[in-house]
């Protein structure tokens, strides 16, 4: 095992391990009665945090140079477009994961 | 079930293209076995991220399902030896088939647990090696198939926004992100956005409380 595979190795087992946390801990602590406060967060980070990933995965779009976001813009509209019209989301992310491919290609085509 | 072995494979493919073969495929999703915070993970390991901001990330992507496992404190109660496998493999796909609670009136209802939270723990694991395997002959190249992650949060994003009528919560995510990830630049603002979120929303339920 390489250094850097063993760094994976120790983040794989931090993911296991964190996620089993938040999967056990209700068990363990909140036997009897839950905090408002924490059921309040329960309700509200959720949707929150899909925002954080939604632009956690566009981090890396340099909007001042070509393509300028174009093609993340389109295929990401046409995911949403598709979630509302059908309620779908393996058709959703498909959908917009094959626009998104097409729409690379053609720009690095020069089409 | 369907969804399970899709969601898996556009997983094992992304993890294939960003260099990580089957096995690590295998055990991501056997030991981890939750979907959108392994293809976080994949961002994550490849760009060789720090240990502290694995663990925080995976804390705040996970989070409801500490809301998942206290609403079903009751029902697991006493499960005995299925118990912590239960747990476990409380993912929201099994969570949405469990909650409703149509276990089988005549038979086992733990044993029912079991096998669904088993099935689905199966189907994620098959369709993450199925990717990775196929991620390997794939015919053409897979450039781009990193925009399945990015579709998977705007698809689950427009879900909760039609479900939601409170969209504070929603706008809150996207806002303080995008600030921090300005003000800190693209390696190092998932902590910070994390921070922001919660104080936001802390303030959002002061104000709520006080209306």
């Amino acid at each position: 095992m390489t250094p850097e595979h063993a760094h994976t190795a120790v983040l794989v087992a931090v993911m296991a391990a964190m996620t089993a946390l938040t999967r056990f801990l209700p068990f363990l602590v909140f036997r009897k009665r839950i905090p408002p406060y924490i059921s309040y967060l329960g309700r509200v980070l959720p949707p929150a945090i899909i925002g954080m990933l939604v632009v956690y995965c566009l981090k890396d779009v340099r909007l001042t140079a070509a393509p300028f976001g174009i093609p993340e813009l389109a295929a990401g509209l046409a995911v949403a477009a598709l979630q509302a019209w059908r309620r779908n989301a393996i058709l959703s992310i498909l959908g917009g994961t094959i626009i998104y491919m097409l729409l690379t290609r053609m720009i690095g085509a020069g089409i | 079930m369907a969804g399970y072995i899709v969601l898996g494979i556009g997983f094992g493919i992304l993890l294939r293209s960003a260099g990580y073969g089957v096995l690590w495929a295998f055990a991501m999703s056997a030991l981890i076995y939750a979907g959108s915070m392994q293809y976080v993970g994949v961002g994550l390991i490849s760009g060789g991220a720090s240990v502290l901001t694995v663990m925080l990330t995976t804390l705040m992507v996970n989070a409801r399902h500490l809301f998942y496992s206290i609403s079903m404190i009751g029902r697991y109660q006493n499960a005995g030896k299925y118990k912590p496998y239960l747990i476990f493999g409380l993912t929201d796909e099994t969570y949405s088939l469990l909650c409703s609670g149509a276990a089988p009136p005549d038979g086992d209802a733990d044993l029912y647990r079991f096998l669904v939270t088993l099935f689905n723990h199966s189907y994620w694991v098959t369709g993450s090696v199925l990717g990775s395997l196929l991620g390997a002959i794939l015919p053409f190249s897979a450039a781009g198939i990193e925009f399945s992650m990015t579709a998977l949060f705007i698809a689950s994003f427009t879900e909760q926004w039609i479900t939601h009528k409170d969209h504070r919560p929603a706008l809150t995510g996207i806002c303080s992100t995008a600030l921090c990830r300005f003000l800190f630049g693209p390696s190092s603002f998932l902590i910070p956005s994390m921070i922001l979120i919660t104080l936001v929303l802390t303030v959002l339920r002061g104000k709520e409380e006080t209306v």
